[in-house]
Formats: structure tokens, sequence, C-alpha cells
């Protein structure tokens, strides 16, 4: 029987005509090999002037080449300098101050070059200077050698010389004289740069000056114009205030510009039983809100009640835990008095004037309207205006200096049309982004690090910005441009020398306004035109609360890593996960679970582990983005939905790094707040997220207590130190009983620790992008980051409660009885996986914890990693052979596995893999290869360069000197690094301090990296 | 009275014959007289950097300037050449113009004398270039002829003590054949089948045979990336034997950055640029057995000259850069980190105990082998200078009061953990 059998390979052999099974029973291959093309060919063969015997010859002789010249080294060149210019000294690094004004990020910086290169930036200490150095101005610096860079001026998409430009430009300006024309800027913030655009609009009056901030902060400017006179915005300073209530303002995200985390973190950081409070509305989960004490949920159109009630209107309509929350905030407020503030990041006029009016009843001592910032100038009107007078046709020519209208505009199709049609088309950009491939003219501008330029970030403080560099492609400022337009034979250098001299530096020295890079005075200068100011509305009955049926809400907001989208073709930027999501690489549609199951969304882990994520289509009006995929965010409000702008690029950015939508198309008369309707789509889109487990299930990584409990217990009460049984006994786990080893005496020398303060740290990630840059740390890439093979050597953890408090997640676990059962550990342990809809947030930057008994160093079957007497764990490179034994060991999975070559390698097309690219290596850190490990050497290049430092000069070294990247990244003060056998350095407090714990701390491990315990004030008045 | 007037008059004649003579003497003398050897050190320590005999240099040829000017003219110019000018002197102002009104310095130091000697220098006649003598081919070298002498002789001694034995062994056999004594040859097996058979033996050897090729492998393997003595051909012939050699000048002139930096750094050209624009040609000692005459090194100047773009001839530079490709000696790995300013400044080693005798190095190379088995060794060996730095004086009052110690080696500091050197 068994013999009769017939296994049928595939269906088509059931027909038995069927030619393919007739070809297969003769051949391997249905078609033709055609083997004779390249062997029948006789004649062909033997005419070849190469043999069998000759190829074998060639094959022989060139493996025997390679492997000759294999023990050869390569000869390396050495070119000196032909005249060495005074300042450099080779392997010495420069360091410039100068100022990032880029028309969304304005700070004060230092720049730090070597050899004539800019590889880094760092904060401007000095006390006067202004801004915040945030992830994206840390990776401003890879924006410099950008290899899709605009390198020559173009006309109609030709490259043209500036001779060519300038006489097109003027010709055609000439030729419009009796036309309107629009000169859409950035926000300059320069003095001079105004002076310059008001003598170019005085000989060109036809020409309108309008400004246009890409993310619009028009209502806030608005309400501040028609109250204090000045297109500007109030300044704050959070570190005076007891109680902050802000809704739906993300200020320690970009909110009006951002940079309060530092006078934020200082407010947080417990001192003598006092720390502020912060309560928070918002809808998305923000930076903010994940910082806050107590965060409640609540829509946009509720947001608006909620400033309502909050200056007095009623609470009707409001859920009643909303309507708690506003009591509690308003009693705390009360109880605050000049010491309590509102904000708000709602784009109302009539929400913005109330709440000016209000801080200013209590005379808040947090709000100073008297030095207001000046970063942000645009007017949603006017632009709105240009946008109609484009498209009606009543503006016939545009020039676009720093902004790329065709990009951000919303719902762009008719401008885009409108603009090819315009008469004269000019931009002056750093890229070809979309605008300049559509405009007549392009200019390149060189980056801000080859420039020169002036500004006033604030009332009273200003910078300098100067070149760190030679302009690297034949690009001239915009500024130039003018002066050229205007016949002036002068640099731009001399138009702003000038014009401190005449107008701002008095008697002080202009070189010494150049070395601090910011220079404060009080002199007034007329700085920008100030447009038509409307009336100021007091009364917050105007505030329109009314809501759309039907529609969800949707918040648009920018991540902390892309900002406006300036930077999409950084691939720092791209690779640096959301703070919040923990998801690089994309946008995307944050929805509540509670929405999220209504309509059918999923998000799930798949079995490589990666995230996916479903996809839904969103229209505003008549406009639809398709296929934005959706993360289900915990504490997102119900009904609302947020996505970050300034993704979906396409011009002039490479492909990798094409990601995400265009959210800008949502961008209705640009206001952030949008009433939208979502559809589920099929398709499921794959995250490159890299926590993928969301809550601490109860333990104690992040250690939190309550302002309360942080009072009036002893420490040991809410941070004990954990206890191992031995012989039956409990014994801490510090007892040298507990120990496997025996110490070194550690008590002599340079002694490392780093403490992080997660109190006052936000989650920003500038250290995680100040690592990058100092250590050469590579970008892997999307698909490579979705296998967790991302190689930040520092990541910044979030965790979520899963019940409304991390407090009650233990509460929880403890309560936890048998193993099975409704309460038994394992359902428990299940429930406790799912984050809470309105969770608490917490934030852990871990890096290497350097561990005095490290398990890594005791598994390395070839010594290649050790511990040094300085406390670090050091990793030696061309020691490691691959063995990963270490990365298995660590507790903290903190070790980075070099899975491919990530430099001059085609398949990981980044920035190493280009000359331009890898201009910004750090010369003192090696370039890891193939199949080695890597991770946090505590910088040991910075704290090695500082001993030498003091070694050459023959004295002490000073407490304040260590330094490693992200602690002199951290705006906030979470991070500080020294020397603990220096009895008089922070350190040594810190280290002494009741609230420091080492992370998983009963395995044992002893880290040299200290965490100080987390404190909320969240108890209610 | 008269009579006394007589002598008085011949007194007066014979004085006058007597200046007469005198005069025409010292004019004779003048073109003789000042002491050319005197007036050669004069020269050089006063002159040379602005003048050379036969070539413009900043100033003037000054051979035979002598002949051209008159001698008060030039005692006034040497001593207050801007005095000379603001006077209005024609001579003078012509001068100061032809020579893109660069200033003179004055000597106001130099006697007439002094000048007179100097004169006397510049007036000797332009020596005869010599003709470059081919290295001659038989050396004298007393001591390799003494060695070949020896090793003839015992050649000899050898070759004699061979023909005895045959012939003693012959007169031997001869003598035992007439004696009727049979001589047996055993019929032995030659010793390599001996040693073939026994297996022990083989074993043995091969064994041998396998450890004294892995010997010689493990050296042949361990030496590949090791460049100890790497001398390779450099684009410009520069002598460290007569720069810092001959002429004495310090390492870090040149060198500066080793004080400060990680690197030492190769001198960018403005540094040569310091000496050798005054310097256009070579007149040290000359090694005519590797061909390094006088005008090679010159044309080696002038290379210099090319590549930083200067013009000998107008004394001024061009602009046309050239910079220079030399070839690295010593090449650091990517994965090590060294500091020159650690070493050099801070601890105070000499340039020479890593580079070697580089005063003495015609051919920059590589003395020491550069593995890290090398610079261990001298962390494991050097004591760290714990008294004369303040930054060690916290730790050594700690150690001292701890475990009462008082000297450390660099490797007892933390200079044998891997990422002091890896990072």
């Amino acid at each position: 029987m068994s013999l009769n059998k017939k296994y049928w390979k595939s269906v088509e052999e059931l027909d038995e005509n069927s030619s393919i099974v007739k070809a297969l029973q003769q051949n391997e291959f249905v078609e033709e090999i055609p083997v004779d093309k390249f062997l029948g060919d006789k004649e062909t063969l033997e005419t070849s002037s190469t043999s069998r015997r000759d190829f074998l010859k060639y094959v022989g002789f060139s493996t025997a080449a390679a492997s000759l010249a294999a023990c050869e080294g390569p000869i390396k060149k050495s070119i000196p300098y032909v005249v060495l210019p005074d300042e450099i000294i080779p392997g010495i690094a420069n360091y410039y101050a100068t100022t990032i004004a880029d028309g969304f990020d304005f700070a004060n910086i230092l720049v730090k070059t070597r050899e004539g290169r800019p590889i880094k930036i760092e904060r401007n200490r000095l006390e006067q200077s202004f801004g915040s150095v945030n992830a994206r101005v840390h990776a401003s610096v890879l924006s410099l050698y950008d290899v899709n860079r605009l390198q020559t001026p173009l006309i109609s998409n030709e490259p043209a010389t500036w001779e060519d430009f300038d006489s097109a430009l003027e010709n055609k300006l000439n030729a419009l004289k009796e036309e309107k024309i629009v000169l859409l800027t950035q926000t300059f913030a320069s003095p001079s740069t105004s002076k310059l655009i008001k003598k170019f609009t005085s000989k060109y009056p036809n020409v309108s000056h309008v400004i246009y901030d890409t993310v619009s902060s028009s209502e806030a400017l608005d309400a501040f114009q028609s109250k204090y006179g000045i297109r500007a915005l109030a300044d704050f300073d959070f570190s005076k205030a007891e109680v902050i209530v802000s809704v739906g303002a993300d200020f320690l995200g970009d909110w009006q510009g951002g940079g309060f985390d530092s006078s934020y973190a200082k407010g947080r950081i417990p001192s003598e039983g006092k720390m502020s409070q912060h309560f928070q509305f918002e809808a998305n989960m923000s930076l903010t809100g994940a910082n806050s004490d107590i965060r409640i949920p609540t829509t946009p159109s509720q947001q608006k009640q909620v400033v309502k009630a909050l200056t007095g209107g009623s609470t009707s309509g409001l859920p009643e835990s909303v309507v708690a929350a506003i009591s509690s905030a308003k009693a705390a407020l009360q109880k605050a008095g000049d010491k309590g503030v509102i904000i708000t990041g709602l784009p109302d006029v009539s929400a913005q004037s109330s709440i000016l009016s209000y801080n200013e009843s209590v005379s808040s001592v947090v709000m100073s309207a008297e030095k207001p910032k000046l970063i942000r100038k645009g007017n949603s009107r006017e632009v709105t205006n240009v946008i109609n007078d484009v498209i009606n046709g009543t503006v016939k020519g545009l020039i676009s200096v720093g902004v790329d209208p065709i990009y951000s505009f919303p719902n762009n199709l008719a401008f885009t049309e409108a603009y090819t049609r315009l008469v004269l088309t000019a931009s002056f950009s750093f890229k070809k982004d979309a605008t300049a491939s559509l405009s007549q003219l392009v200019a390149a501008t060189p980056h801000y690090l080859e420039s020169w330029g002036d500004t006033q970030l604030k009332k009273g403080t200003f910078g300098l910005m100067q070149p760190t560099i030679k302009p690297l492609f034949d690009t001239r400022q915009f500024q130039d441009s003018l002066l050229k337009l205007l016949g002036v034979e002068k640099s731009y250098y001399d138009f702003i020398k000038e014009t401190w001299k005449e107008s701002i530096l008095e008697s002080a020295s202009w070189n010494n306004a150049l070395h601090d890079g910011v220079f404060l005075s009080d002199v007034e200068i007329d700085n920008d035109e100030i447009t038509s100011g409307t009336e100021f509305i007091s009364s917050n009955k105007s505030i329109d609360t009314s809501l759309q049926e039907g529609g969800i809400e949707l918040t648009l907001y920018t991540k902390i890593s892309m900002g406006d989208g300036q930077q999409a073709n950084n691939p720092w930027l791209q690779e640096m996960p959301d703070p919040i999501t923990r998801a690089s690489w994309d946008n995307y549609l944050t929805v509540s679970a509670a929405d999220a199951s209504e309509m059918g969304l999923e998000n799930k882990n798949v079995a490589d582990g990666g995230l996916n994520g479903s996809y839904v289509n969103v229209s505003v009006g008549d406009v639809t983005i398709e296929n934005i995929p959706v993360i289900i965010q915990p504490g997102q409000a119900k009904g609302s939905v947020g996505l970050a702008l300034g993704y979906g690029k396409t011009a002039s950015i490479q492909f990798e790094m094409q990601t995400g939508v265009n959210a800008y198309h949502l961008y209705n008369n640009f206001s952030s707040i949008q009433n939208v309707t979502v559809e589920k789509v099929d398709g499921e889109h794959e995250f490159a997220c890299v926590q993928l487990h969301n809550t601490m299930m109860g333990r104690d990584i992040i250690r939190e207590t309550s302002l309360e409990v942080f009072n009036t217990k002893d420490a040991n009460t809410w941070n004990p130190v954990p206890v191992v049984s031995k012989d039956h006994k409990e014994i801490s786990v510090n007892d040298p009983g507990a120990d496997l080893w025996t110490s070194f005496d550690r008590t002599i020398g340079h002694h490392f620790n780093l403490s992080i303060d997660l109190n006052a740290c936000t989650g920003c990630g500038a250290c995680v992008i100040a690592c990058h840059a100092e250590n050469n740390v590579p970008v892997v890439g999307k698909k490579e980051v979705r296998k967790s093979r991302d190689m930040h050597w520092l990541r910044i953890d979030r965790y979520y409660s899963s019940e409304d408090t991390f407090e009650s997640d233990l509460n929880k676990k403890e309560k936890a009885n048998g193993l099975f059962g409704e309460t038994g550990v394992k359902n428990t342990l299940i429930s406790m996986e799912d984050a809470s809809a309105s969770p608490e947030v917490a934030f852990q930057p871990v890096m290497c914890q350097h561990c005095n008994h490290a398990p890594c160093e005791t598994v390395c079957p070839v010594a290649a990693t050790s511990h040094g007497r300085q406390g670090q764990n050091q990793m030696a490179y061309n020691r490691c052979v691959g063995t990963r034994y270490c990365a298995n060991n660590c507790p903290y999975k903190v070790r980075r596995f070099n899975w491919f070559l990530y430099s001059e390698n085609e398949e990981f097309d980044y920035h190493m893999n280009n000359d331009l690219g890898r201009m910004v290596l750090n010369p003192d850190v090696v370039v890891r290869s193939r199949g080695v490990m890597e991770k946090c050497s505590m910088c040991i290049q910075m704290t090695q360069k500082t001993i030498l430092d003091a070694k050459n000069e023959g004295r002490a070294i000073k407490d304040g000197e260590f330094k490693t990247a992200c602690s002199a990244a951290c705006e906030s003060g979470a991070m500080v690094f020294g020397d603990v056998n220096d009895h008089e350095s922070e350190i040594n407090k810190l280290s002494k301090d009741k609230r420091m714990y080492h992370l998983l701390e009963a395995v044992g491990t002893k880290p040299n990296v200290l965490y100080q315990a987390k404190v909320r004030n969240s108890k209610e008045v | 009275m008269k009579k006394m007037n007589y002598q008085n008059l011949s007194s007066k004649l014979s004085l006058l014959l007597l200046a007469f003579v005198l005069a025409f003497s010292t004019n004779i003398l003048a073109q003789e007289k000042g002491d050319a050897i005197a007036g050669e050190a004069l020269y050089k320590s006063n002159c040379a950097a602005c003048h050379k005999l036969d070539k413009k240099g900043v100033g003037p040829a000054l051979r035979n300037v002598a002949e051209k000017y008159e001698r008060d003219w030039l005692y006034k110019w040497i001593s207050n050449s801007q005095g000379l000018i603001k006077s209005g002197d024609s001579k003078a102002v012509a001068l100061f113009a032809e020579y893109n009104n660069s200033v003179m310095t004055s000597f106001p130091g130099l006697s007439n004398n002094d000048i007179d000697n100097i004169l006397a220098y510049t007036s000797l006649p332009k020596p005869e270039p010599k003709v470059a003598v081919a290295p001659t081919a038989t050396s004298n070298n007393d001591d390799g002829n003494l060695q070949n002498i020896i090793l003839a002789v015992l050649v000899l001694i050898l070759l004699l003590l061979v023909t005895m034995f045959y012939l003693v062994a012959k007169s031997l056999t001869k003598l035992s054949q007439a004696n009727g004594v049979e001589v047996k040859t055993p019929t032995k097996k030659p010793l390599w089948k001996v040693i073939v058979q026994n297996q022990f033996l083989m074993l043995v050897s091969a064994i041998m045979f396998l450890l004294v090729a892995a010997y010689f492998m493990y050296a042949f393997f361990m030496q590949i990336g090791i460049d100890q003595g790497y001398a390779p051909v450099q684009p410009i012939h520069y002598s460290h034997k007569i720069h810092a050699g001959a002429n004495k000048i310090d390492c870090k002139y040149c060198h500066s950055s080793a004080v400060k930096s990680k690197h030492s750094g190769i001198p960018s050209l403005n540094v040569c640029m310091n000496c050798h624009k005054n310097i256009a040609e070579y007149n040290g000692e000359e090694d005519l057995a590797n061909g390094y005459t006088k005008e090679f090194y010159t044309k080696e100047i002038a290379k210099l000259y090319e590549a930083v773009g200067w013009d000998d001839a107008d004394q001024s530079y061009t602009g046309e850069e050239k910079p220079v490709k030399w070839i690295q000696i010593h090449n650091l790995p990517d994965f090590v980190y060294f500091n020159h300013s650690q070493h050099v400044n801070v601890a105070g080693v000499e340039c020479q105990t890593c580079h070697g005798p580089v005063e003495e190095m015609e051919i920059m190379e590589q003395y020491s082998p550069l593995t890290m088995g090398w610079c261990i060794d001298c962390h494991r060996e050097t004591n760290v200078d714990l008294k004369n730095n303040d930054y060690y004086e916290k730790i050594h009052e700690e150690l001292s009061k701890k475990y009462n110690v008082d000297k450390l080696t660099a490797a007892e500091l933390g200079g044998l953990e891997c990422g002091k050197c890896h990072y």
C-alpha cells in the first residue's frame, strides 16, 4: 500500500498536461539556465587569453599579495600647517562663546573646537547667559556637517555665482517696484538685523516684512503686547514659585521657547522641608505633565474652562475629578499668595490675557513682565493674510528667510500652486527645502556656527554670534545679501560692530562682549516694528469654550527631539527616543486607552520584541493625513489625541530620515488645537521603541515618597537599605559580611561618583545627545533600534504607575496573597504590567553604574573590562573579543554591543559614513569597531584631562572641575559629578544625603552612580 | 731762534714726511689691515642675520663692500644708518629705498677698528667651489684588516691541520699494511638511518622541531606591526643631526606643543622660517660617503622655500603654499591615548628616553618598539616625583600617613589600568 502513495509537491502536478511538471521531471529549474551562453561557445573559451590555469595563478597571486601587504603597515602622511594660527595648539580644544538663534531655539552657548572644527556645544556658564541648551541645541553641531546642505546659490535650480544671484534679485526687485512683495522671515531677535531690514524696507517701500514662527506663540504675544505694549513673552522664574498651575503649557518642553528647566528644578529639590507644588491640566502626556505632582488629564475645551474657573469663573460642566483638582489648585494658589503662578499654553488670546491679569493681580514674583523674552515675534493673522494674498494674487513676490512655508503652511495645496505663479520667489535657506526647490532664486545661507550675528533674546540680555569655522561651502548670510542690495560696501560683521558701538556697548569693550558671548545692558533698542496691537481683553468671559459636536480634540505639539523640524536630517535627533513614549524615528497619534478600545486601535509587541501599532487617518475639514501610526498613551485625556509637528519632511532629507507624517497640514490658523475625525485603517506600523515594559511592577527601581513623609518620618522608613539573610540573620546589604569580595581601600586618591537627583531630572534628554557628541556614539537606524540594538550609553527610563500612584502599586503588590486566585501573586503581577489611564510618571537616567563590585568584570574571559582605582569601570575595546558575557551579567543592562561596523559602512549611511559628518567626531575618543562591547566610561577622557591640566599647572583640583558630558549638559543640576574623596565637595555631601540610594542596591554591586530619591509634593491642601 | 726755526722746519718736514709715509702705509695697510679672523667672528654675530657674502639677504651682499663705499661713509653707516639717512645723504637714502625701507640695526658699539676687521673679512676673495670628492671605494679600516688577517691565518692553520691528519692517517695505513695488520672498517649504518629507525629519537626531534618552529613563528608574528627602526624617506631631507646635534637647537623649540598637548606636533613651516629666512645655504660639515654635500643640503632648504612660498631672491613670500606631506614615523593606533605633556612636562622625561639619540640621527627613525609591554615596563620602574608638584600633595600626605610609603611608581599610582590609555 505504502508504495502506491503519491506525494504531491504542488497543485500543479494534478494537471497532467502541465508543461512545468514536465520540465521539472528532467531539470532542476523550470527556466532554462543559459549555461551555453558562456560555456557553449568553444571558440571564445579557447581564444580567451585567460586560461583556467591563469585564473588560478591570479587567484593565488592576489591572495599571497594581499596577505603580504597585510604585514606591512600602511604609510600615514602627516601634514602640518604651513603657518600655524596663533590660537591653535594641535590636540588642545578651544572654546568660543556664541549664540544660536535659528527661529525656534535661542540660547547663549559655548562651542568646543578642535584644530578649527566645532565638535561640541556646551552651556555658557556665565550667570547672565540666557536660554535653554536643550537636546536640539546640543545636536545642532552635527547639522553643520550635513551633507545635504546647500553648497552654492541657485538660480532656477542651477548652481550660480553670487554676482549673478545679486543682480537677478535686484533686477526683479526693481521690476516689481510698484507691486506688493512680502519678506517672510523667522524671528531673529537681532538688533542689527532689524535695523538692516528696516533700511531695506525703506529702500523698497513695497516690501512688507512679516515674521513667521513655524510653531506659533501668536496668541500669547498678542495678549502680552496689548497689555504691556511690546510684542514679547513674559518670563518666568519657577525657582521662586511655591505653587505652579499649568493649563496645557508644556513649559519643560517648548512652550514659549522653553528654557525653564533650570529654574523649575531649583524649586523642586526639597530644602528645609519645602518644595514647589505643580498642578498640570493637559490633554497629551507632556514632559511637564510627567514631572508634575498632580496631573489632571483634560481635553483642550475643558482646559479653557479650567482657565476660566481658576480666574474666577464657574466649574459647571466639568467632570468631578477636574472640579476637585481645580478647587485644590485654587486653595494652594491662595495659600501661596504672590508665590503662586498660573500659566497656559492655550492658543487663545483671552485665555492668555486672563492669565496675565491673574498673575499681575496677585503680583506674582514668578512672572516678570519688565524683562520679557523676545524670542518669538510671529503674528498668525499677518501670516494668514500673506497666504491669502499670495493665493488671490495681490502679492507678486515672496522672499522667505530661514522658514520653509511650502512645508509648514497648513493645507498648503492652493498656496503651493500660487507660489509657483509668483513673479519673484526667493528663498534664503540652509537647505534645498520644499520652498527652496520651488523658488526661482535660492541663496545658500551658512550654519549659525559659520555666521556673525547679534541677539537680544530677552530685554536687556544681548548676545553675539561669531563664526567658529570658515564657511564650509559657498554660502552667504542673509544680512550680507541685504547689505549688497542696499549698496553698502561693508560686511555684516562691520555692521554689527558699528551698531553695537553706537547703541549697545556704550563704554564697554567689544572684545569682552565677544569673549563672553553675552552682554547685559539696559539700553532701549527700537527693536521691531510693532504690529497693530489688539485690544486687551482682561475678562475671561470671552474664552471660547464651545466645542464642535462629535469631534475628537487634537493637540499638536513639538517633540523635545525634533522641535519644529528644522533639524530633521540630524540622525542624533532622529534616534533620540521621545522621553514619554520612548519611540524614536517617528511621529504618531497618541490616543487614550479608552478611545483606542472604542475605535479598535491596538498596540502590541510582536515576536521580535518590537512594538507594532494600528494606523488611522486623521482629518480636519477637507484635509486628511493618511496612515498615522497610533501609540496608546497612558494619561492622554479621553476624547483627545496628540500629534507631533516637525516630521514628514522629504526635501533634501536623506531617505532614512524621511520619517513620520507632516502634521503641519492640520495646523489650521496656526492653532495647536484642532477638531478632528479619526478613522481606523488597515495595516500595522512598526515602531522603534526602546522601552517595552512600562511599569516597575511595584519594585523600588525609582524610590519615591511624598513631601509629608519625607519631612516627618525617618529616612529608613522611606529609603531603607535592603537587607539580606546570612546565617538566618538579616544583615544590611552594605555589611562586609554580605559581600562576596574583599573591598579595596578606596579612600586615597580620586574616587568618582555621579549623583542623579530624580526630583530635578525632567527627562529632557540633553544629556543623551551630549553623550552622543562627546563619546562618538554611533547611530544605528530605525531597524536596529527596533531590535533593541540602540547604542545610547545613557538612556532615560520612564515608568508609569499601574495604579493611580506608585505608592498604591507597592501596596497592591504587598497585598498579593498566595500564588493563584483573584488576589494571588500571578494575577496581581499580570495586572500590574499595564499602566494606569492616568498614571504617575517618573524618569530615571541610567548609564553604566560603575559598580565597585561589578558583575561584568568577573565574567569577561579576556579581562577586557576591569576596574580603575578612581572608581571607573573601564572597557578596553582593543582587548574585547565580543563574547557579550558582560552584557548578560549586567543587572542594569547598560552595555551596548557593536553588532556591525557603524562607521564608513554604506549600510549605516549616517554622519559617520561621510567625510563631512565624521568631522564632528571627538578625536580623544576612539570609534569602536564591529564585534566589541562598549558602554559609558564616566567620560574618563574628561576626568583624565582635568587631572592632567592640574598636574601641568602643579596645583590641586578644585571641586566642580571634574565633569562628565552628561553632568556638564544637565541644566537642571540633576546630575552632579565629582571626587567623593574630596570631603569638601558637593558630591561628597550628596553621597551622604538621606535621599541617596543605589539602583538595585540589594544585588550588592556597590555602584558609583548615586540616585537621590524622588519626593512628590502631592498632598492636597 | 733761526736755528731753532730751521730745526723746527726740518722737524716739521720730517713730521710731514713721516705723516705722509704713515698715511700711505695706513692706506696700504687698510687694504690688508684689519684682522679677518676677528672680523669673521664679529660678522657672524652681528651681520650674518641679515647679510650674506655673495647673495642678497635682507640687506645687500657684503663681499668687497669696502671697495664700493668710502671707509668713512661705511663707519657712519654701520654705526648709525638711520642718522645717515635722516641727514639726507643721497647714497644712504638710495640704499634704504632699494632694500624696501628695512631698517638696519645701528651698531654704535662697534669701534672703527672692529668695522675694519669685519671689512677685512668681507674683502677676502671668494673661495673656489670645492669639487665634490667622490667617495673612495678603498676604506682604510684598520680594525677590519686586522680581523681579516686573523681570519686568514686561522683558515691556513685549519688547512694545515687537515693535511697533517690526512698525511698521518695515510702513513699509519701504509705502516700497518707494511706490518701485515689488516684494517677492518666496520660496516656501520649511516647515522641518519639510525636516527630514522629510532622512534624515540624521531619523536624527540619532531617535538624539538615543532617547538623551535613555534618559537620562530611566535617571534615572527609578534613583530608584525612593530616598526622599530622605521626610517622612511621624507619629502624633505631634514637632518636632526644638523639641527639638534651640530646646532644644539632644543627639541621643544620646534616641537613646542609637546609641553602642552598630547601631540608633540610636526612643526609648522613658519617655525622653520624663523631661522631659514636667513639660512639659505648649508655651510656645515659634509658627509661625502653618503652624498650629503653642501649642495645637497642647500637644495633641501630650497624645497622648504618652495613649500612655504618664500622667494629667496626677492626675500618675500609669494603666498603659494604647498604643505609638506611628511611621512609619519611614530604611528599610535587609534585605540591608544598618549599624551606628550604628561610625560615631558609633568614627569620630566627627556625626549631621548623614548626617541633615542635623535641628535645623532641623520635620518629620523623609530627608536623604541612602542609596544604596550615597552610602555608598561617603564611605568613599572619609574618613580613618580610626588614632592615637586602640588597636585600630588594630598595623595602623598595621605599615603605616607596611612601606609608609610614615600616612593611610588607610575604603575602603583594607576599607570597600568587599561582605561588610562584605552578609551
